[in-house]
């Protein structure tokens, strides 16, 4: 058997993953963060009269936090896992990512452990995120003057 | 030289301690289950150093071998074999550390009897250990980090088995080995590794009944390592059609140790895979007289990974006895 035949085979027992099962868990879970947060700024604007934008600032923060929270206390990752794109989109999955390593890299100290370590996964977010910033800055300013 | 036949080399005595999830799999017997994965440690690579260490001493205090072990031979999945290097630090007993990744067992095995069948040592023990969330930490992502997993992964089982190999005639012969070569099919998906590593189970396998002309039913069993439930399929088909063996007597120990309601996808990995579940079942088992175990490892890296480089793998026989 050459490495080509090899490979059909591989692929024939292999199972595929249910995409559209994946995207609607996604869809769900993820929506449902997003109508919590959205249920958060709602208070936050009522009840502790702020600013929309204000709002919006403290209900992310306070969704970090939670997640942080969660990933330290040792339960979030299971959930992530069933969740997958529901939880890792959002800013959960950043703070999920971040979280994670700090706790993993706690024992190799804070400058070659934590430090070194804790954008470890977000470290591309951070990275690209900044790079797509500042060409779409420029198209928007080229687009809208 | 392939294959290597033994004539004076057994196995005397085994020691495993077993992770708090494999405890409560299928086989749920071990000599040490750990309740949980610090194992009265404060970092999970002190614990796994401290499970090899536990194997050791019991293997020497059962036997009461302390001072007559010539060799001490051992590997495990850590960067630069850490663990068994750490364990061995507290024996003063002649060290050699091996690494085939989940082979290195076999390895083991392999070393300790060829320098027993010559007559240089008398009595060696080998080791290996596997930690689930060292491996997690070393091959994938951050410990509490919940990646989501392809139905093709494995889970690294946690654990160490060690066993004390002796000249003197004993219940278990160790009675032939077959070395294999390091293959690459062009398999590159670390997630996958029955996929990786059949290959290499099936041309050793191949090599090791051609060269002491023997068919696959000679065994009561063929126990492989770590394929996992999706390799051991592509392993059976891979076997039936190249060589239209359908083979009726292999076992698995990647799909013995963990229970479909634990989650562990396409079942358990890790050296301590093979040595767990032959000691704790299939030794166990008193059908099972003639035993042909083949250890598969996989022989990549994190950064091989990242550079998506097709991953080699590699797998080695060893036919066992068991005497009446």
């Amino acid at each position: 058997m050459d490495k080509e035949e090899y490979k059909k085979l591989v692929d024939k027992l292999t199972p595929k993953e249910n995409k559209k099962k994946n995207a609607l868990v996604a869809f769900l879970v993820g929506g449902l963060v997003g109508v919590l947060a959205e249920i958060v700024v709602v208070i936050f604007v009522h009840f502790f009269s702020v600013s929309r934008t204000d709002a919006c600032l403290w209900t992310c923060l306070l969704v970090i936090f939670i997640a942080s929270l969660f990933t330290a206390l040792g339960f979030f990752d299971n959930w992530v896992t069933k969740a997958k794109a529901g939880l890792i989109l959002p800013t959960t999955g950043f703070a999920h990512s971040v979280t994670s390593a700090a706790l993993d890299y706690k024992r190799d100290g804070f400058i070659t452990g934590i430090g070194a370590n804790v954008f470890k996964l977000a470290g591309s977010v951070i990275l690209y995120g900044i790079i797509s910033a500042f060409f779409f800055a420029i198209l928007g300013v080229i687009i809208y003057g | 030289m392939a294959s290597l036949k033994f004539n004076n080399v057994y196995i005397k005595d085994s020691f495993t301690v077993a992770g708090p999830l494999e405890s409560e799999g299928q086989i749920g017997k071990f000599d040490i289950m750990m309740e949980d994965y610090y194992y009265k440690e404060k970092t999970f690579i002190d614990a796994e150093i401290r499970m090899q260490k536990v194997v050791i001493d019991n293997l020497l205090y059962r036997n009461k071998a302390a001072g007559t072990i010539d060799l001490l031979l051992g590997g495990d999945l850590s960067n630069q074999l850490t663990i068994t290097n750490f364990s061995a630090k507290h024996f003063a007993i002649p060290f050699l550390g091996v690494y085939s990744a989940c082979a290195s067992f076999a390895e083991s095995l392999i070393i300790a009897s060829e320098f027993i069948e010559s007559g240089n040592i008398k009595n060696a023990i080998a080791i290996t250990s596997s930690h689930n969330l060292n491996a997690e930490r070393q091959f994938r992502f951050p410990i509490e980090y919940g990646a989501p997993r392809a139905k093709t992964t494995t889970f690294t089982a946690t654990g160490a088995v060690g066993t004390l190999l002796t000249q003197e005639k004993n219940k278990i012969k160790v009675e032939s080995a077959t070395l294999g070569n390091v293959l690459d099919y062009d398999q590159k998906d670390a997630t996958h590794m029955g996929a990786v590593m059949t290959p290499a189970a099936v041309e050793v396998l191949m090599k090791h009944l051609e060269d002491l002309k023997r068919d696959v039913s000679y065994y009561d069993v063929i126990l492989t390592g770590d394929l996992g439930k999706i390799g051991t399929k592509i392993f059976r088909e891979f076997l039936n059609q190249n060589y239209g063996i359908k083979i009726k007597n292999h076992m698995d120990a990647g799909c013995e140790i963990f229970l479909p309601s634990q989650e562990v996808y396409s079942g358990s990995s890790g050296p301590v895979t093979l040595p767990l579940v032959l000691f704790n079942k299939v030794l166990k088992n008193t059908k099972f007289k003639k035993i042909l175990f083949i250890a598969t490892g996989s022989l990549h890296s994190k950064d091989t990974t990242n550079q998506k480089k097709s991953i080699p793998s590699i797998a080695h026989a060893v036919s066992l006895e068991v005497l009446s």
